[in-house]
Formats: C-alpha cells, structure tokens, sequence
C-alpha cells in the first residue's frame, strides 16, 4: 500500500473564553428578560391606579441610595484590581467598602419604604402604583441582598486571610453581577422616578 | 528493610454493589451522561401520566352528552395535561438530550458546572412533584378545585383569589416557578459549556448542528422562559401578598397578562420544536450516507427562526380586539417565520436526494415528522391569516395544528432519537422489528386522532368543551378520534417494552453501530465516566469521517 501525501490541515488556534464569566453573562441575559418583564409592567399602569396615593404625592427621587451603589461599583472594579497585583489588604479595604456601601443602599429602601408605610398609608395591596412599585423595588433589593450575601461570604474569607490573587477569576465573575445590580438600578430610577413621577 | 514486590497486591472490593449503594450513586451523580439519562426518565414517567390525562378526555369526548367523567374532573384534566406535557413532558426531555449528547459532541469532559446541572435536575424534578401533589393536599376547602381547572394558560382574572379559591392555583404558580429556575439553571449551564469547552479544533462553524441548534435554544429559555418565572411570581404577588397587577376590579389588565404569557408561549413551541430539528439533522444524513444539505444555510435558518419566534406571539391574541395595525404585524411575522422553517425542510429532502437510505425505526419516524411537520405547518400559516383564525380561534382546529407540531413534529423526532442514540446510552441496540410494530402503530393512532380534529373545528367545536350535542355533524370525527388513541397507546407500550426488553438482551451494539460521523460515536457504549480517553484534533464538520477515512479527509473541500 502507498501512502498518499495529502497536504495538512491548517491548525486552528485555540482559545476559548473562561466558563465563568459566560456562565454569569448568560445568567445576566436569563434577568434582563425577568426585569424586563416588571419594568414593563410598571410602565403599564403608570397612572392607571383607581384610587391614591399617586406617585408624585409620596416619591422623592433617592440621591443618597444613587450615589451609595453606584460608587460601591466603581469600589468592587478597584478591589479586584488591587487583588490582581496581589495587595490583598487593599483589596479587602475596598471590598468592605463595597458591602458597606451596599448596605447603606439597603438601609435607604428601608427607611423609603417604611415612611411609605406608615405615614402614607401605601402597601402592595392599596393600589396598581403600590403593587408595582413593591414589585420592581422589590425584585431589585432583592438581587442586591442577594449580592450582599455572597459578597459577605467573600469577605469572611478575606479576613480569615485566605483570598489570593488567584482568586481574583472568581471575584472577577461576582463583580459582573454587582455591575449589573447597578445597572438594573439606573433603569429602576429611571423608571420609577423620574418618568413614573 | 522490606523489599516491595511487584504487582503490588491491593485489596479491591469487588463485590457486587448493593441496591441501595447503586440508588445512591444515581442520587448524588453529577455526571452528565445520568443526569441526562435522569431527565429523560422524568419525562417518560410525565409522559404517561400526561397520556393517561389525554385518554380520559378523548373517553369522555368519544361520544355526544356523555358524563363518563364530571365537568371539575375534566376541567382540571386538560389544564394538567397541557401543563405536563410542556414543562414536565418537553422540556425536561430536551434537557436530556442536550445534557446527554452536548458534551460527548463537542468532546468535552462534562457540562461546565457539573453539580449546577444535578441541582437543575433535582429542582425540575421536585416542582413537578409539588404540582402534582395538589391532587393529595390542595382539598377543597374554600370550594375550590382539588387541581389548577383554568387552561395551561392560566389566562387572567381566572387565577385571581375571586375565580381560584383554594389552593389550586398556587401549587401550578409555585410548581412552575421553580420548574422554571431548573430550565434556567440548565440553560445557563449548557450554554456556557458549547461556548467554552468545545474540544481543540471544533469552532463554532464545526460544531454538529444539534449542538448548533441546542446552543440556539440555550438563548431562547434564558430570553423567553425567565420571563414566564417573572409574570407567575407577579401573580403570586397577587394570590398570596393582595397586589392587583392582574386584577380587572382594580385597574389591572388581563390583556398585559395574555401578552406575557404568549410573549414566553409562543417561542416556547420553538423551544420545543428546535431540538427535533437537531435530531432529525443528525439522523437523516447518517441514514441517507450523505453530508446534510446546506449546513451554514442551516444554522442561519436556525438563528432566523431563533429571532423571529420573538415577534410573533400576539398571533395568539387576534380574538383579543387589537389595533389592525398590530393585528398586521403579526400576520405577517408569523407567515416570515414559514421561511427559514421551509428551507429546513427543502435541505432535509436534498439531503436525502440521491443518498443510499436506510430505512430504520430512526429513519422512518424522520420521514413521517417531514410530512406532518408539513401539514402542521400549512395550517400554522392558516391560522395566522387574521380573518381565518377569527372563526376558528379556540375551536379543536387549533388543538390539532399545535398536537400535528408536537407530537406530529416534535415527539416523532424525539422517537427516531430513542432509535439512534439508545446504542449509545446503554450499548444496545433497540429491536428494529418492535421499532417497526411501535412505528406504525403509532403513526395510524396519532392521525386518526389528530386529522378529524382539523374538521371538528372547523364545523366549531370549541376546544376545553365538556362534551357536545348530538346531531351537530361532530359524532363521526370525535368518535374516530378517541378511536386513534389505543393505537397511539400501544405504540408506546411497544417502545418501552422494547426498551427494557433490549436493555437486558438487545444486540450488543459497539461504540458505532450506525457508521456515523459526530464525536460521541468514537467513545465507548456506553461511554466511560471520563468519557474520552484521547480526542482527535477536529478539522471538519465531520470528525470520525476523517479519521475512517484518512485519503479523503472532509476538511479538503469545506
């Protein structure tokens, strides 16, 4: 038998993306589509509440809570940068930084809401602007607790001394949930109060 | 000073595991092959729960004023049968496929987040059960039905707290959400592993075309299905927390749900439908010893229908009383949708044109899909001609057009996949001859159900009806219509007889039996853990083709 000489095929370089940032960008598609859905709705009915209170009666627009998570994305971007030169004190300076920034914005839902309770009388089940608002407010305060909590976990980590820089494609990947949290919430002011106002 | 001798003796249980000990490993795997194997189990066990729900309605449908079953009993028979057939029937075994076949054809290890995919699994598994366990605990306390009565569609103000008392409704909104979390879960998963893992040399242009097609419907579920999770958790704001959003009495719209709901269900058909289309892209060139036909036309087709799924779901609400405007739009985005889904088909026929076919269960149960693919399709573009379907909106017309695309489309393929990939799975053949007995019992029972629906329609038989009148002109079809069903039933039973029966005692079919071309035909049946022990750098569409046939590699002509 004689062996044929065939030209060879041209090798293809390869280089494929890490699964972690995908897996949490396809994730970020999967919420996009559910926040769609209650910004949609909120869209809907504003103004189609049968009775009070009206959102220009009760919501003044939260500068503090703005400022508070967005600054606490630009705090998370350099405490995985310093993670990734290796200065592993810095980067837990900012991390904290981060969570208390995150809380503060928590702590601002809930004085908001609790003045919405009690002193106008508005819940989720007063009117169409009540469950709506409660429900996109919600559903975002929600994503951030859930941030909160696994930035915690992170955190203890890094206090118990065990956050390296290897570890920076893992922090990496929980930052892109963060930024997106804070994306959603630029949508939800956006929405909520300033054209629902 | 010991001196060690060779072979090291070491001391290996090799007793044989107990039953218990097996059960446990199923439990806690999270190898892909099970876990795929796990889902497809799930969703034969709904599938028969779901056909015994379909059987009694065409009981109580097979003759006129008939009172076999009472109007609650059947009212709560086609909601879960409906319920079961697309989120505990479809999806689940489509994630078993995908889990199952996506790795070994893209040469990869696993899934990329292998206990994500056994959490997936396990939470599908478990909403299931808690909708079904509304029949055991959801008594009828407040007067309200012992099951969700109000259409798998759960049209609003139906599911409000005024028209679902009980607790029905929240064990179908709770059970679905968390069905829901699972499709997401896996869809992320097995997205994530198509774009990362792929084995050296396999880009995307490559890649099988059910890995393309599967990596396509990832997309879909993560924009189509999360919103569905999204609306039913508005709806349990409205059930259990008295938010209003869906409620009429209050301002809330029940037009905003409809359009919620069909913005998921409709490209939810193509969820559906798309990996069909990936089996039969597998199958039929292998059976017809030919490359398929127009593969990047193919995927292009694929990622049309992808989007254009997206814009059509109002043709579900012409009834609605929309603007003529929209009304148009959607006429005419659901006819564009005709366009890539017939090219699919033309390249389906050149690719067999001309090819050596073989006629197996496989390829057999690929020819019918083809046919009544096809007439599922016509009265699809029927039905979205907007006076045609103001008249037969909601009659047994459409339930037929939708069970030709499911069942006539989708579960036929999902058939001839049983046929090509049991070898696989278990290293033994199915027998072709019980294949041929299941084949064609099968194809006479789902016509004779499903063509006399079409007329039943169009002579207005409303579908969800309790039962109708003599004398109407609807005795002939609906009596030849239940008649179809024991031929559909003992179809299946010839599958699953054949698949214990060749379980234990098949021919032992060896890692190719079919002489095929993808990369999970060049591992062992069944695969190993690990799946492969060594990969070929792939260079063509078709890897094992060039390594069976070195002096004409495919790669010289793509």
């Amino acid at each position: 038998m004689t062996a044929i000489p065939l030209p060879e095929p041209i090798a293809t370089p390869w280089r494929l993306p890490r699964r972690g940032p995908v897996g949490m960008l396809l994730f970020i598609v999967a919420e996009v589509s559910i926040f769609g859905v209650f910004v949609t709705t909120y869209l809907n009915y504003i103004g189609r509440s049968l009775t009070g209170p009206t959102p220009a009666e009760v919501l003044h627009f939260p500068v503090a809570m703005t400022v508070a998570l967005l600054s606490s994305s630009a705090t998370i971007h350099l405490a995985n940068g310093a993670l990734r030169r290796g200065a592993t004190t810095r980067f837990l300076g900012f991390w904290l930084a981060t969570i208390l920034l995150g809380a503060g914005f928590l702590l601002g839902t809930a004085r908001e809401w609790h003045e919405l309770i009690f002193d106008h009388h508005l819940t989720i089940r007063t009117n169409l602007f009540g469950s709506t608002y409660y429900a996109l407010v919600g559903l975002h305060a929600s994503h951030v607790v859930a941030g909160m909590v696994l930035l915690l976990i992170v955190a203890t980590f890094g206090l118990a001394g065990r956050v390296r820089p290897a570890h920076v494609e893992r922090t990496d990947v929980l930052s892109l949930y963060w930024h997106f949290v804070d994306v959603v919430w630029i949508v939800v002011v956006t929405v909520v109060y300033v054209i629902g106002r | 000073m010991t001196t060690t001798k060779f072979p090291l003796t070491v001391d290996i249980d090799e007793s044989e595991p107990s039953v218990l000990d097996r059960v446990h490993e199923w439990i806690v795997t999270v190898d892909h092959k099970r876990l795929g194997i796990m889902y497809i189990s799930l969703a034969l066990v709904f599938l028969v729960v779901g056909g015994i729900e379909a059987t009694l309605i065409r009981v109580q449908l097979a003759v006129p004023d008939a009172h076999f079953i009472s109007p609650e009993v059947f009212n709560t028979l086609f909601t879960m049968h409906g319920t079961t057939m697309v989120f505990l029937m479809g999806m689940p075994i489509l994630a078993g496929f995908a889990n199952y076949l996506v790795p070994l054809q893209i040469g990869a290890r696993d899934l990329a987040f292998p206990r994500l995919n056994s959490f997936a699994f396990w939470i599908t598994c478990f909403g299931g059960l808690l909708l079904y366990s509304s029949y055991i605990t959801a008594q009828a306390l407040y007067g309200g039905a012992p099951a969700p009565d109000f259409g798998w569609f759960g049209y609003a103000p139906l599911t409000e707290p005024t028209y679902s008392r009980g607790n029905a409704a929240d064990y179908w909104i709770i059970g679905l959400i968390i069905v829901g979390f699972g499709s997401i879960a896996g869809a992320v998963n097995v997205g994530t592993t198509i774009l990362t893992m792929r084995t050296k040399g396999m880009t995307l242009g490559r890649m099988p075309l059910f890995t393309w097609i599967t990596l396509v419907t990832q997309g879909m579920i993560l924009i189509v299905v999360s919103p569905l999770t999204a609306v039913l958790i508005l709806l349990f704001l409205d059930r259990a927390l008295g938010a209003h959003i869906f409620d009429t009495q209050a301002g809330g719209s029940a037009v905003l749900w409809r359009h919620f709901f069909w913005w998921f269900g409709h490209p939810e058909v193509y969820v559906l439908m798309l990996p069909g289309f990936g089996f039969v892209s597998e199958i039929i060139p292998v059976f017809s010893r030919k490359v398929i036909f127009g593969y990047p036309v193919m995927v292009a087709a694929t990622v049309a229908i992808g989007f254009i799924s997206m814009s059509v779901w109002a043709h579900h609400m012409f009834a609605v009383g929309m603007s003529p405007a929209a009304n148009t739009f959607f006429a005419v985005s659901t006819g564009l949708v005709g366009i890539p889904t017939g090219i699919k088909l033309f390249n389906w026929i050149g690719t067999m044109w001309g090819g050596r076919i073989r006629m197996t269960t496989a390829m057999l149960f690929c020819i019918a899909f083809l046919l009544q693919f096809l007439c599922a399709g016509i009265t699809g573009v029927m039905l979205a001609i907007v006076p045609f379907d103001w008249q037969l909106t909601e009659t047994y017309f459409v339930v037929a057009h939708f069970h030709f695309v499911l069942i006539g489309g989708l579960i036929f393929t999902v058939f001839a996949a049983f046929y090509y990939w049991f070898p696989k799975a278990t290293g033994r053949m199915l027998d072709e001859r019980l294949g041929k007995w299941h084949f064609w019992l099968f194809l006479i029972g789902f016509n004779l159900t499903f063509i006399p629906q079409h007329f039943a329609g169009m002579l207005g038989m409303p579908r969800r009806i309790y039962t109708f009148l003599p004398e109407r002109g609807l005795e002939l079809w609906n009596l030849v219509s239940s008649v179809g069903v024991p031929f559909q039933l003992a179809g299946v039973a010839f599958l699953l007889w054949n698949m214990i029966r060749s379980f234990r005692r098949g021919a032992v079919a060896g890692s190719d039996p079919w002489d095929a071309w993808t990369l999970e035909w060049a591992t062992s049946s069944p695969p190993a853990e690990y799946n492969f022990a060594e990969l070929p750098v792939v260079h063509s569409r078709r890897p094992l083709w060039d390594l069976k046939h070195p002096e004409d590699p495919d790669w010289q002509y793509e």
